[in-house]
């Protein structure tokens, strides 16, 4: 969009300008043909984040790519990651009386097994309120002193910290009926769970420049270490974009993989040791589910002993069941890479963000309504 | 089991909103006056035409930077006439009040709504108020409806749009969506964003005279630009393509949508309008927009060609994307 003023790099025109795009084109052009004679194979890049699924495919980066080049969607969409049994779990809270769901917007639409939501719980009765902080929660709790406060506690590192910092306040304004449904999940995890995979394509990792603003670049070293898979931190610009995907292909044309950052002006390498201290003193790091993959050690944050009161879970007596997938979706292959949006069937016929059957579709940050949004094919 | 109910995205203005009026209300109320679905009707009335519209305001909250529900209720009808090529003569205001509402609030919400009706040029002359139970609705709803004359000649109509015609944009996109939601959630989103609630009735009298042939015109609200040109498209069975580099978002919405996931496109305004005429006419129109306080930013935004009822964006960095119509609400997202 137009804008005005001078262009520094903290100025977000700077990254949308037309001439430098093209330039930065032609050398993906050159760089793409020189990675993939040395890797002898079409290069995959994955980005990470449900935000730079989203800019790609509005900025309409996905047709600029050149041949041999594609770019894969990793589990990097909050809700979509999402587990169907740990779903179920809030629909079943949402329905007990005297409780109050506090959620971001983008968790309204997501369908648990029972085919509801909990924009139709709303609709019958139950009360969900949509929240921009988890702040807005704990301040909501002390509105209500006499209901339960519960919020849907989804989202990653970038989420984790934010949460943790509503917790201490909580904690130490004694708000006794404020809770967490605690669904973080962390990323390097995921990633070694792609790596691990047989047979995997991915060539290179777009790492999620929020997530890293928080961790840092240290946690991701194994990548490039142990798996000789490159890294880039990127923003969220579309001359982002084309950096970060430069930057990586130029790793591999080298040869030599490492974790770089393209995001200078937001991720510094230590990360924010405060937000990871407070993250560490409210949670701890446990198992996660993850939607269609099922549970990763280590991938998750549940909350240490000293918070535990404040976990939902124990608190409401909730426990896990195993959900099966909504029929026919493929949300599970699309998160881990193996399958891109037009390949589900339902895709654009079944399934629409306005008749969303999967979580890919439901987020405004998931791959199968990026590419729906933006036309994408 | 979950088809069967209305949905807040069946109000959105968007895909949603559109596919109740054609299935439920266009289906049972169908006439000539109706079909259209123009941002006003028009109706033969002895010899002269009158354009006739009506519309209700559920503003959350009430008073926002730049605006309020008695504001937005006058602009909104005086604008849905104006697009029609009418000179606004009179509305009406029907006010639905819950009970326990402060009285000095609903004071201050009349008196905006003088001075938007002064602003305008139009008189409020008929109304009606109805009080219900605490509970029964939230603080305030008003609806306004609006009567304008036709000047003979003009006859605006999105199913006349041609390829070839200039896309033209009276100025910056989603101050007043922002706004709204920056007040009603506390975000403390800085920059000053302010609702952008006009009357554009003398800004659309101005760009019709500069060119009498002024296809059509549409006032951008819920639904956003991005409804509005699909819309369009649809009537006129062409293509529309538009350049994301000459669309004005100011720095602090475009941030804010960036943080908050939404998309300027779809996000609501309450002071802009569209415009399709003739290329070689659209200089003297954007010069007549820019003449007027609230068109200083107007600009020509893109181009109807010839090709299937779509809407294409050529984004900054130059690849192509489609803009559909907005599907639902928009939701903030998870960050």
């Amino acid at each position: 969009m137009k804008g005005t003023g001078n262009k520094s790099a903290f100025d977000p025109s700077f990254w949308r300008d037309r001439a430098m795009a093209s330039s930065a084109l032609l050398d993906m052009r050159r760089l793409t043909g020189e990675a993939s004679s040395r890797t002898g194979r079409p290069i995959s890049l994955m980005e990470v984040c449900g935000s730079h699924t989203m800019a790609i495919a509005a900025s309409g980066l996905r047709r600029m790519l050149p041949e041999g080049l594609r770019m894969l969607s990793g589990p990097g969409c909050p809700v979509c990651v999402t587990a169907q049994g740990d779903l179920d779990m809030v629909l079943e809270l949402a329905a007990r009386p005297g409780v109050i769901i506090a959620t971001f917007g983008d968790m309204l639409k997501v369908k648990g097994s029972s085919g509801f939501d909990l924009q139709t719980m709303r609709e019958k009765g139950a009360s969900v309120r949509i929240v921009y902080s988890p702040a807005d929660a704990v301040s909501l709790a002390l509105q209500e002193r006499d209901r339960q406060v519960v919020f849907i506690g989804v989202g990653f590192e970038t989420t984790a910290p934010v949460v943790a910092g509503a917790v201490l306040r909580a904690a130490e304004e004694k708000v006794s009926n404020f809770s967490v449904l605690p669904f973080f999940k962390l990323v390097p995890p995921a990633l070694e769970l792609l790596l691990k995979a047989p047979g995997h394509n991915i060539s290179g990792f777009m790492l999620p420049g929020h997530v890293s603003a928080v961790i840092g670049l240290d946690p991701y070293r194994f990548v490039a270490d142990k798996y000789s898979v490159p890294c880039v931190v990127t923003g969220f610009e579309p001359l982002d974009i084309v950096a970060g995907v430069n930057m990586l292909l130029r790793q591999i044309v080298s040869g030599r993989p490492s974790v770089e950052s393209e995001y200078g002006r937001a991720v510094r390498t230590g990360g924010n040791p405060r937000a990871v201290e407070v993250m560490r003193e409210v949670f701890s790091v446990t198992g996660a589910r993850w939607r269609s993959i099922g549970l990763i050690e280590g991938s998750g944050l549940g909350f240490s002993r000293a918070f535990s009161e404040f976990d939902a879970a124990g608190r409401f007596g909730l426990s896990y069941r195993e959900a099966p997938e909504p029929e026919g979706c493929l949300c599970g292959p699309i998160l881990l890479g193996k399958a891109s949006p037009s390949d589900c069937r339902l895709f654009g016929k079944a399934c629409s963000p306005s008749h969303a059957v999967g979580p890919c579709m439901v987020s405004s940050e998931g791959a199968c309504a990026a590419w729906f949004k933006y036309g994408g094919q | 089991m979950q088809e069967d109910t209305v949905k807040l995205g069946h109000g959105s203005g968007g895909r949603l909103s559109r596919e109740l009026t054609a299935a439920l209300f266009l289906k049972a109320f169908s006439n000539p006056a109706l079909e259209p679905l123009e941002d006003a009707a028009r109706l033969k009335a002895g010899k002269e035409t009158i354009a006739f519209t009506t519309d209700s305001y559920v503003v959350d909250p009430l008073f926002f930077p730049g605006g309020d529900i008695g504001r937005i209720a006058v602009c909104g009808t005086v604008n849905d006439l104006s697009v029609q090529g009418a000179r606004p003569l009179a509305i009406s205001a029907g006010f639905i009040i819950e009970e326990g509402f402060p009285l000095a609030l609903l004071r201050r919400v009349v008196s905006s709504m003088r001075l938007a009706a002064r602003e305008a040029g139009v008189f409020i002359a008929t109304g009606d108020t109805k009080v219900v139970e605490k509970g029964k609705a939230d603080k305030l709803f008003i609806n306004t409806s609006g009567v304008g004359l036709i000047p003979k000649g003009v006859k605006l109509s999105s199913a006349g749009i041609r390829p070839g015609d200039a896309v033209i944009l009276s100025g910056r996109l989603g101050d007043h969506g922002v706004a709204v939601m920056n007040a009603r959630n506390g975000l403390g989103l800085s920059g000053n964003i302010r609702s952008d609630a006009a009357p554009l009735n003398a800004m659309l009298a101005g760009a019709l005279s500069a060119s009498p042939r002024i296809r059509a015109m549409r006032d951008i609200t819920r639904g956003g630009l991005g409804t509005v040109l699909n819309e369009a498209a649809a009537s006129c069975r062409s293509a529309i393509e538009i350049e994301e580099e000459l669309i004005p978002v100011s720095p602090a919405v475009d941030s804010a949508c960036r943080l908050l996931g939404l998309d300027p496109l779809y996000a609501a305004n309450e002071g802009k309008a569209v415009i399709f005429a003739p290329y070689r006419d659209a200089a003297g129109i954007v010069a007549a927009l820019r003449s007027d306080r609230y068109g200083r930013e107007a600009g020509i935004i893109g181009r109807v060609v010839r090709g299937k009822p779509q809407v294409r964006l050529r984004t900054a960095i130059g690849g192509t994307r489609l803009v559909l119509m907005l599907e639902g609400e928009q939701l903030p997202r998870i960050c």
